[in-house]
């Protein structure tokens, strides 16, 4: 009987069509790379009587005017040094040493001026509505820079990890270990130095 | 014994083809996996600020708004002034509500509490319109915003 081979199937365009899916591919997708900012907005709630009290001192007021210049504590002030200012505001510890709002962990100044203790400071940002948007995500980069400062050194101190590597690999999901601990680990920078970041409805401009 | 000799040729063999069908697959798939596609036509000019201080977005959950002057082919006919862009078409501030309820619900239903909202804002636009954005997505209850950024920092510019 006479053996007929099956011819083999010429697999020599094979590449061409792979490339011409591989370009498609290429030209219709982007790669992922959506970062930013996270933020919590306030909800929304009726208005009430009850008026919570912040000491002036307790406060570090950064106003932002409609030709996006600084001026923070009354002070004109550059983008640049707005870390450091913030930074030396919210490690003050300015509370006397025996009462409950000391700060034993606090490295600043101690001046009884500026704040009690990271847990009372808040910061508040003050905006025009035609402050530039390329502005107003400066500020707020520079005063969460200050809170990445100051929750690293922390956390290098108390468990020898940087808290903002800390929270990138967790957020990854290339932990490996005990999460539970991290976790609770996190927590305790967090409230050692909340975030408290409040803004104020923007003026309209001329007022 | 010169029967097991082989042949000697003195001509280089061809460089096998076979292979790069498999290499080009790869680079295929590597691709499919990386990248997504791009879902949102855009219709605002898109330069975003610069931050470092970033977290990642979480892309099954989020909604996107798009703010700026609208891009050099849409001048003529909607004028410079910034506008919103929600899905692929312009959004009025007082349309923005239903808007978004409406991009809310093409999300996975389990993951629709949990909805963050990424704002993308030309950086030349006036932080007027991104507060009145913010009043909006408060009255609407949905509170978690990222304002996305590009990588770098505006001091060292």
């Amino acid at each position: 009987m006479a053996r007929r081979a099956t011819p083999e199937v010429n697999a020599g365009s094979m590449a061409d069509i792979a490339f011409l899916l591989l370009i498609f591919f290429l030209v219709t997708t982007t790669i992922e790379k959506d970062k930013g900012i996270a933020r919590q907005l306030p909800p929304k709630e009726p208005p009430t009587d009850e008026q919570v009290k912040i000491k002036e001192k307790n406060l570090f007021i950064v106003n932002v005017n409609r030709s996006d210049q600084l001026l923070v504590e009354e002070k004109l002030m550059e983008l640049k040094d707005l870390r450091e200012a913030a930074i030396a505001f919210l490690d003050n510890g300015g509370a006397a040493s025996g009462t409950a709002e000391y700060c034993n962990y606090c490295k600043g100044k101690r001046n009884p001026e500026s704040s009690d203790n990271p847990d009372k400071a808040v910061i508040s940002v003050q905006n025009d509505r035609l402050t530039s948007y390329k502005m107003y995500i400066a500020v707020q980069n520079e005063l969460v820079a200050a809170y990445n400062f100051l929750r690293d050194r922390e956390s290098q101190r108390l468990y020898g990890w940087k808290f903002t590597e800390m929270t990138k690999t967790m957020d990854e999901g290339s932990f490996k270990g005990n999460e539970e601990d991290i976790t609770s680990k996190l927590e305790t920078i967090q409230k050692m130095f909340p975030q408290k970041l409040s803004e104020a409805e923007p003026k309209k401009s001329g007022q | 014994m010169s029967k097991f000799k082989k042949k000697k040729s003195n001509e280089l063999p061809p460089v096998s083809t076979a292979s790069l069908p498999d290499i080009v697959f790869m680079l295929l798939f590597f691709f499919m996996v990386v990248t997504v596609l791009r879902d949102d036509n855009l219709l605002v000019q898109n330069i975003l600020p610069k931050a470092d201080q970033v977290e990642k977005l979480k892309k099954d959950r989020s909604v996107y708004i798009y703010a700026g002057k609208p891009s050099s082919r849409f001048v003529e006919k909607y004028g410079s002034e910034p506008k919103i862009q929600i899905g692929d078409n312009y959004t009025d501030i007082t349309n923005i509500k239903f808007a978004l309820t409406e991009a809310r619900q093409k999300l996975r239903p389990e993951l629709q509490d949990k909805v963050m909202v990424a704002l993308k804002v030309d950086e030349k636009t006036n932080t007027g319109m991104v507060t009145d954005i913010k009043q909006e997505l408060r009255d609407l209850n949905m509170l978690k915003i990222i304002y996305i950024t590009t990588p770098g920092n505006e001091i060292n510019e």
